[in-house]
């Protein structure tokens, strides 16, 4: 039984429409990441979660009732807003221990809610300091603990992680999926930022323009995508025009201006438009011509850029197109720019896609 | 809400229908025509030299870190606090009298009273105004911009002038306005100053005195009318003035960047406000404490002949003040809540706004003709509390926009949060925007007790028979009750005495207030 | 052609030291990125440079000529803010042209810079817009325009893509170093993004509390960093405490948890403490076998093209990194592995004094 349902909530702020026919359902103990650009209206999605803001159209179930009349303080939802909003002049204690009191706890039950909570977080040393003397990351925590302490079972999380540096959101990211994990709780995880979705959510939904674009577990919703913004959004990739040149059983020929390309065959039509992407990881570099490959290219090496754990390559093929290959394999000698090389990938790595209405560059735009 | 904006408006509506009724002499006619428009011109040459003398002093008090830009910051802040009267009597000794500063000339009396002494008045009252209003902008304003600017080439001068000052025009018009509207108002000081001379407030305060009922309506509902409309017109077509193009003289405003010029520009501006305000508005102490030194105080404590009216008009006015600060906060602080969240809806919102406003536009002595009108006609209600709600419709905007302003500054963020922990919303109000904002809350209601104690233009058009400290005071300097010089100085000592008691609980809960921000 | 020497410099506010004995030269056309944690004093750093702050100590010298006495306005330093910072009243022609109608520039130079500004980057169809109408990217894109609009050689970006949306900041960067190159600019791009910085700098400069730990080129810190945080803040690490055991010929053989790996390193003894340190893409991990470690996967995280596998081997919890074109399943929690080490990759720190967190501690 879904904790939240949404069925086609629709919500607008004067002429925008903010979130068109939303629907979806976060199951019980689930960690449910919303990816999208800025603008895509996932603050207003969290909000409506949390009673904050109402739909125009549609309904929002809890439990299979209807929530959508229901006080923001009877949603048994707790938001945790992009810049936390730790109240400033109580203590991290009394900021902790503000939503059992606010549910009507006793106050020595509370503090002892937000002690141990605290103790959750690893902050019991900073009880009695005020949020302005946290760093960055401390504070994340403390707003952690706050939702967690209010006993809610939904955790609204907005951009928890945008205000911190780089480094530190490797570490921390996990730590938040293990907390929720651990109480018990279910999560709703906003971000822009796909490795930090694809490294925590049981499910992922990608938002644009407030249209969910897919919706699933991370590893299908990366090897499947449902569309050419959510491939490019979710992990990146290489994209192609293309013309169906020719389909024989499983497998369709597409002509790449003047390239051959092998790709998966799913009810082609002939001489239709399609694009086409690769994944960097899954287009093979290598100085000779491999062997047992669908597609094999020749191209020069235009850039190479340094990723750390890899080396991502922008190679020119003949006919002009840029492909780009991530290649992991530190031991191997670095390829230079103006190399001659061989891309190389299988016809099952090939992801086909329709022409968009709107045209490649404006499908990619992320604003 | 609705006591306060209702009267005010029914008030000005019937003025409008009895105007047909009017009669009026022809020389009267002319009198009053040119004092209105004495009253705008004084009123934009003032608060024109305000500006341009008020924002270098502003800016100094921001850039300037350190003790000496604090003591400043008080300084700017006294002639605010010390009653309108009580300055315009100061002004009188300093700049008309033997005692004053025509001693260093040699002559009797360096500004006769008339139009320039005004003038002077109106530019040392309304300098604080100004000077407040930009240091709050100064200080809200990101520096970064004017960094940028100056990375890009630009010296100091260049990029105040094109960037920070530019960015800053709602902010500088908002002070203009301000400075504008005080100007119109006043109304004691004004008459203790003017002399012969008339303007808008003065005519109306003698058409009073003298009994000419009809003129006293067509003048306030005019200044009421002129006010609105010249308010409305800065107000529309300001913000629209297009940004003229840049045009740079780069070599010259890189001289005028130069330290040392920039050292003179400093003591300049400090040099006029200490000699166009701060002393002409502190001269008052020198008789005071002379009085105080000649036992005339002792009279004046034991409450002998003149000062047994003193003691009740100072009753009168504080027990008033606290009246008109309660009502404030009971019926204002919802209203700033309504406003500041938006709760009406935007359009409903603005006019919301606008209506608030509404009584620091008007003159308040063209307000309290009004409202004796409204009152008049609702039947008889007490003089006292005529009084009282005159006070509090006065005060009530000032009130509003600083709670308003406050409650925004609360991140609505913070209500979210503690909604969605569970909290009911008076909780909320209770544990959270209540706690930040309880500094503004306090400062807000200390301004409104001053001004209230401060208040003389609206208070001498409802008034009939009771008398309210300013208001006395007025009649002891321009003689109409015959006292002392001892006495009227110490009369005034006394006055400013409370209001500097409230300079420093105000300048106390400023230092005490906690930062709003987190992180 | 600008070259910047930094020699000793130190920044000081009060009791707190922001910056200790910085010094650095960086070389004309060079792209070199500042990265460390919040508070470790770039951004005070660049600010110095640009003369927005004056240094406590030191000097700073652009062209061998010292820049002490020269005001901010006349070092000819572009400056790209992290909260971007364009003037909101004027429109987006006339931001590119603020630097140079401030030197009261002829209008047809102006009106030919600009317009180039606009080509440069891809903008002529919102040259009338203002600052609020354009979405963050295309800000900061005005920004940097506006900056090199003046003519400026040298460049200080404080977190220029800071303020943007993941994605978006991972093509800007890519254009920003382009143009860098293009026109040959020397720029300072202070960032706490260590992948934005190894991505497109040629030299990186890694600063811990006011002070610099290492510079080097991207793959010189990231494959063989010379202090355990620079080891652990540029990308993920294994840390393995461990002992030395023998050493020959400065070939040291190190217990690790009961396991030998071997490891070229110098100076130091047999029986001291090491941590040993290897990047998670150097851990092979198979199915159980003979050789190799044997460890049990206690936690698996889809990064997309890869897999990040934390196993536990005696008693440690070693990060493997693998990519997800190579198998096609992965391994599942609670799997049994072997991991293989690659030795030739392996780094041997001495063991720090103040215990490991606090010496790589980002806090």
């Amino acid at each position: 039984m879904p904790q939240l349902r949404f069925v086609n909530v629709t919500k607008r702020f004067g002429k925008v429409l903010a979130l068109d026919r939303i629907s979806l359902d976060v199951n019980d103990g689930e960690y449910l990441c919303i990816l999208g650009p800025t603008g895509s209206g996932k603050t207003t999605l969290l909000k409506l979660m949390a009673g904050l803001l109402t739909p125009d159209e549609g309904t929002i179930q809890s439990n299979d009732r209807r929530v959508n009349e229901v006080g923001v303080q009877d949603r048994n939802a707790v938001y945790v807003p992009q810049h936390y909003a730790l109240f400033p002049h109580l203590t991290v204690l009394q900021n902790v221990a503000f939503g059992p009191l606010a549910r009507g706890k006793p106050a020595s039950l509370a503090l002892e809610i937000a002690s141990e909570t605290l103790d959750l977080v690893r902050l019991s040393s900073r009880a009695q300091a005020l949020p302005k003397e946290l760093s960055g990351g401390m504070q994340q925590r403390v707003a952690l603990a706050r939702g967690l302490a209010s006993g809610a079972k939904l955790l609204l999380l907005d951009e928890p992680l945008s205000a911190i540096d780089a480094r530190l959101r490797l570490d921390l990211r996990h730590k938040i999926r293990d907390i929720v994990k651990q109480s018990g709780l279910t999560a709703v995880h906003v971000t822009h930022d796909q490795e930090e979705a694809m490294s925590v959510g049981d499910e992922i939904m990608i938002l644009k323009n407030g249209r969910i674009q897919d919706f699933g577990p991370p590893q299908r919703v990366y090897r499947k995508p449902a569309g050419i913004f959510v491939a490019h959004l979710f992990g990146g990739a290489s994209f192609f025009e293309g013309i169906v040149e020719h389909t024989v059983g499983e497998t369709a020929l597409i002509g790449v201006r003047g390239l051959t390309i092998q790709a998966p065959s799913r009810m082609l039509t002939l001489t239709s438009t399609v694009i086409l992407g690769l994944r960097k990881e899954r287009v093979r570099i290598s100085a000779d011509q491999p062997r047992g490959m669908d597609n094999v290219f020749r191209g020069e090496i235009r850039s190479v850029r340094f990723l750390g754990n890899s080396r991502e390559y922008l190679v020119r093929l003949s006919n002009g197109d840029t492909i780009a290959s991530r290649n992991f394999v530190e031991n191997e000698a670095a390829f230079k720019v103006g190399d001659e090389v061989s891309i190389s990938f299988r016809e099952s790595d090939v992801m086909v896609f329709e022409y968009p209405a709107q045209g490649l560059l404006k499908e990619l735009e992320v604003g | 809400m609705l006591i306060v904006i209702i009267p005010a408006v029914a008030g000005i509506v019937a003025q409008l229908f009895s105007l047909p009724t009017l009669a009026l002499g022809a020389a009267v006619l002319t009198r009053m025509e040119s004092a209105v428009s004495w009253s705008f011109i004084i009123g934009l040459t003032v608060s024109s030299l305000d500006l341009l003398a008020g924002v270098p002093l502003a800016w100094l008090i921001v850039r300037r870190r350190g003790n000496w830009a604090t003591v400043l910051d008080s300084l700017a802040d006294i002639p605010f606090v010390v009653p309108t009267v009580a300055l315009g009597f100061s002004i009188l000794e300093f700049w008309s009298s033997p005692d004053g500063i025509a001693q260093l000339f040699g002559s009797n009396s360096l500004v006769p009273p008339g139009v320039i002494l005004i003038m002077l008045l109106h530019f040392a009252f309304s300098f604080p105004v100004i000077v407040r209003v930009m240091v709050g902008e100064f200080l809200n304003y990101r520096e970064t911009y004017e960094v940028a600017a100056r990375t890009l080439g630009a010296s100091t001068f260049t990029a105040v002038r094109t960037v920070t000052l530019p960015i800053l025009r709602t902010g500088l018009l908002a002070a203009f306005l301000l400075a504008l509207a005080r100007s119109l108002s006043e109304t004691g000081a004004t008459i203790v100053v003017a002399g012969a001379f008339e303007n808008g407030t003065v005519f109306i305060s003698n058409a009073r005195n003298a009994g000419q009922t009809s003129a006293v309506v067509l003048a306030s509902l005019i200044l009421i009318l002129s006010s609105l409309v010249v308010f409305g017109v800065i107000k529309v077509v300001a913000p629209r003035i297009r940004v003229a193009p840049l045009r740079v003289w780069p070599d010259f405003e890189r001289k005028l960047s130069k330290s040392s010029v920039v050292t003179v520009r400093n003591i300049a501006s400090v040099a006029i406000f200490m000699a166009f305000v701060l002393f002409p508005c502190l001269f008052i102490a020198l008789p005071a404490i002379m009085a105080v030194a000649s036992g005339t105080a002792t009279e004046a404590i034991a409450g002998a002949g003149p000062w047994k009216a003193f003691w009740s008009s100072m009753l009168l006015s504080y027990v008033i003040a606290v009246l008109a600060t309660v009502v404030n906060i009971v019926s204002g602080l919802p209203m700033a809540i309504l406003i500041a969240r938006n709760r009406f809806g935007t359009g409903i919102t603005k006019i919301v706004d606008a209506l608030v406003d509404l009584p620091i536009i008007v003159p308040s002595l063209a307000l309290g003709v009004s409202l004796s009108f409204f009152w008049k006609n609702m039947g008889s209600l007490p003089e006292f509390w005529v009084i009282v709600l005159a006070h509090t419709t006065i005060t009530y905007s000032y009130f509003v926009r600083a709670m308003t302003a406050s409650i925004q500054e609360v991140q609505p963020e913070l209500e979210d949060a503690a909604k969605t922990l569970g909290a009911q919303p008076l909780r909320v109000f209770r544990k959270i925007t209540l706690p930040l904002t309880k500094y503004a809350l306090l400062s807000g209601a200390i301004l409104v007790f001053t001004r209230s104690v401060d208040e003389t233009g609206a208070t001498s058009a409802v008034s009939k028979t009771l008398k309210t400290a300013p208001i006395l005071l007025v009649s002891w300097i321009k003689g109409t009750v015959s006292v002392t010089s001892p006495e009227r100085a110490l009369g005034v000592g006394f006055l400013v005495a409370t209001s500097f008691l409230a300079l420093v609980v105000l300048r106390l809960i400023a230092i005490r207030q906690p930062s709003r921000k987190v992180g | 052609m600008p070259k910047l020497d930094i020699i000793g410099v130190s920044k000081t506010y009060g009791s707190i030291q922001a910056l200790t004995d910085i010094s650095l030269h960086i070389e004309d056309k060079e792209y070199v990125c500042v990265i460390g944690p919040s508070g470790c004093g770039k951004s005070t750093l660049i600010r110095c440079i640009s003369g927005i702050e004056q240094p406590s100590g030191g000097e700073i010298l652009i062209d061998g000529q010292s820049v002490k006495r020269t005001l901010m306005e006349d070092r000819q330093i572009g400056y790209v803010f992290q909260d971007i910072a364009l003037f909101p009243h004027l429109t987006v022609r006339d931001n590119l042209a603020y630097g140079l109608a401030v030197r009261r520039a002829p209008s047809n130079e102006m009106r030919t810079v600009t317009n180039e500004m606009l080509d440069l980057i891809n903008m002529r169809d919102r040259s009338n817009s203002f600052p609020r109408e354009l979405s963050g990217g295309a800000q900061q894109k005005v920004a940097v325009g506006r900056a090199i609009a003046t003519g400026a050689r040298l460049f200080m970006l404080d977190e220029p893509l800071g303020a943007l949306d993941a994605i978006v900041r991972a093509e800007l960067r890519y254009e920003l170093r382009k143009l860098a190159s293009d026109l040959g600019l020397t720029v300072i791009h202070v960032t706490h993004d260590q992948e934005e910085a190894l991505s497109i700098a040629d030299r990186v400069v890694i600063m811990k509390s006011g002070r610099i730990v290492e510079v080097g080129k991207p793959s010189e810190i990231y494959h063989v960093p010379n202090t355990l945080f620079t080891a652990n803040f540029v990308g993920e690490a294994n840390l393995l405490e461990g002992e030395i055991l023998t050493i020959d010929a400065n070939l040291c053989t190190v217990d690790v948890a009961g396991h030998e790996v071997k490891v070229y390193s110098f100076g130091k003894r047999i029986g001291q403490k090491v941590i040993a340190f290897i990047r998670p893409e150097s851990v092979l991990l198979t199915p159980p076998t003979e050789d190799g470690w044997r460890g049990r996967v206690k936690q698996v995280t889809f990064l997309g093209s890869l897999n990040r596998y934390v196993i536990e081997v005696d008693g440690m919890e070693i990060i493997s990194e693998v990519s997800t074109a190579d198998y096609s399943t992965g391994f599942a929690v609670g799997e049994r592995v072997s991991l293989f080490l690659n030795e030739a990759t392996m780094v041997l720190f001495d063991y720090p004094e103040e215990g490991l967190e606090k010496e790589v501690g980002l806090e």
